[in-house]
């Protein structure tokens, strides 16, 4: 027996690991034409871990406080060795993450592999994707920037509008009456210490249902599935998933070195808003059709609010679509989930288009589907 | 053959594996070390007038020199002087070459302090009792008289 052979002998033993190697050993992924959808989980996870890592790399010499937090990331990324490469992969993973995220939210809510035994699975996706919104929303503010100070009082001001609590969750969000160091400190630690004890355990929960379930076959493909013979997860799988991750690092280096993230001006709380003023992209369709919200009052409720609770709804709706639409598995059943899924894409892509007056959210979901179509064909499996 | 091709094959994937390995870890380790920052490069500060109550009080006062910190002692000499009534002025780094904590001076012992260790140095800054393995460094001390108001303290490196 090799010296290495010795070693990973000693750890199954000690580790016990021998029923899980075994589980995994025989672990098969099913064959079909819409296998393409099953790495979309994965190059989320591989987003995830590059913003632990380059996270943590930021917090080394990001100072959270008002008077230092812009003068600190400034400092990052003109003077430390690569900091501006840091904090420019930490930006852009961010955005990919959250845009896979959505996609691997989208491909298995149309793919209906949320239905019975998958339920949990579904339920603690969809609180990830919240925490990873949330991660996005309480990251932006951190470099203390113009941009990232209105968007701010923009977003919590927006939970103002909710009847009986809203005023005290401003409060509660903005660690006082106001936008300023309070919020900033508040932000910080929700993203760096709140959020991720919380990923931890949903995802931890999540990758575990995944791995007791297996991979769900879509009701379309079914019959396909049967026909072909399954993929051995080791190392036929786990191979085709590296090469994801392996592509995900080539085009995420590639925008975080060709177009390093700006940092914009620092935040001045007496200077008026821009004349544009943003919140990140997968806000925008919220924002946009708050814009289209004319002032007013029904049933002392501010007009605003309507819209705040339809999304607030929808949201919910969303955590619990396994018990709305209730098809078995198997069955083909639960059109009118296709179809709300459809409208909602529509609307999320046409409000976000508006409002930034530009066709390029409607190029990215298509390019989006090119890319895919490719990736499909790249990991394809020919029958021999 | 095939076992040449698998070799081959073998290594691409190892030097690609490891050049992309070097090419993460190489600009994390810069990212780590921390970056050169430029300091203060004052030769001499203002440590305030000779009748800073602090001063008289405590018998010595500790001021900023650039990033580093300073302790100005007052030592009562018994002989009167041109500069002040019967007081000699020192001034010394004050961080402690023990283990880097701020000494203070302690007038009952006329001596300078470390209380961390119990290090002690004499009114020279030399290392006198306890751990401290070197003297402190010393400043210049200089009296400036200005008319009409107490003389000021001007402490420059030595």
């Amino acid at each position: 027996m090799s010296n290495l052979a010795k070693a990973r002998d000693w750890m199954v033993h000690r580790l016990h690991l021998a029923p899980m190697l075994d589980k995994l050993s025989h672990k098969e992924v099913p064959v079909h034409r819409y296998g393409v959808f099953y790495y979309l989980g994965g190059i989320t996870l591989f987003f995830f871990l590059v913003q632990v890592g380059t996270g943590i790399l930021l917090m080394l010499y990001y100072r959270p406080s008002a008077g230092e937090a812009y003068e600190s990331v400034e400092f990052i990324v003109t003077t430390v060795p690569f900091g501006w490469l840091i904090r420019s992969l930490h930006s852009w993973s961010a955005n990919l993450m959250v845009y896979f995220a959505f996609l691997h939210l989208a491909s298995v809510y149309f793919l209906k592999a949320y239905r019975k035994p998958r339920e949990l699975t579904w339920v603690t996706g969809t609180l990830l994707f919240f925490v990873v919104l949330g991660f996005g929303f309480s990251g932006y503010l951190l470099p203390w920037n113009q941009l990232a100070f209105f968007a701010t009082k923009v977003g919590t001001d927006i939970a103002g509008a909710v009847p009986l609590v809203g005023e005290w969750m401003v409060r509660f969000l903005r660690g006082g009456e106001r936008v300023g160091g309070g919020t900033l400190s508040r932000f910080y630690g929700w993203h760096v210490a709140i959020l991720p004890a919380v990923t931890t355990v949903i995802l931890g929960l999540h990758l575990l249902l995944v791995q007791v379930h297996g991979m769900s076959v879509p009701p379309a493909a079914e019959d396909e599935a049967k026909r072909r013979r399954p993929m051995r997860f080791l190392p036929h799988f786990a191979l085709r998933d590296l090469f994801g991750w392996v592509l995900a690092l080539g085009v995420l280096a590639a925008l975080a070195a060709l177009f390093p993230w700006e940092l914009g001006e620092k935040a001045d709380a007496f200077a008026p808003a821009y004349k544009d003023i943003k919140p990140e992209w997968y806000f925008m369709f919220m924002f946009q059709t708050l814009k289209l919200v004319p002032g007013g009052e029904i049933f002392g409720m501010e007009y605003e609010a309507i819209p705040i609770l339809l999304f607030a709804l929808g949201g919910l709706a969303m955590v619990l679509v396994p018990f709305l639409d209730r098809g078995g598995p198997g069955s083909r059943s639960g059109p009118i989930a296709t179809w709300v899924g459809v409208a909602a894409v529509v609307y999320m892509v046409a409000l976000t288009a508006w409002g930034y007056h530009s066709w390029v959210p409607v190029w990215i979901v298509l390019g989006t589907a090119v890319l895919l179509a490719l990736l499909a064909l790249a990991t394809r499996r020919v029958e021999r | 053959m095939d076992r040449v091709r698998r070799q081959i094959l073998n290594w691409f994937l190892g030097t690609t594996a490891g050049a992309l390995a070097v090419s993460v870890l190489y600009p994390v380790a810069r990212f780590v070390s921390p970056p050169d920052v430029p300091e203060s490069t004052a030769r001499e500060v203002d440590a305030g007038p000779v009748n800073d109550p602090e001063l008289l009080e405590n018998g010595y006062k500790i001021v900023r020199f650039g990033q580093e910190p300073v302790i100005v002692v007052a030592v009562a000499t018994g002989v009167g002087n041109a500069t002040g009534a019967g007081t000699d002025y020192r001034a010394f780094a004050a961080t402690c070459t023990h283990l880097d904590c701020i000494v203070e001076y302690r007038q009952a012992e006329r001596a300078i302090w470390c209380n961390c260790h119990d290090g002690v140095y004499d009114l020279n800054g030399k290392n006198v009792a306890g751990p401290p393995p070197r003297p402190l460094q010393p400043y210049q001390v200089h009296v400036v008289e200005r008319s009409g108001q107490p003389a000021n303290l001007v402490i420059s490196k030595a």
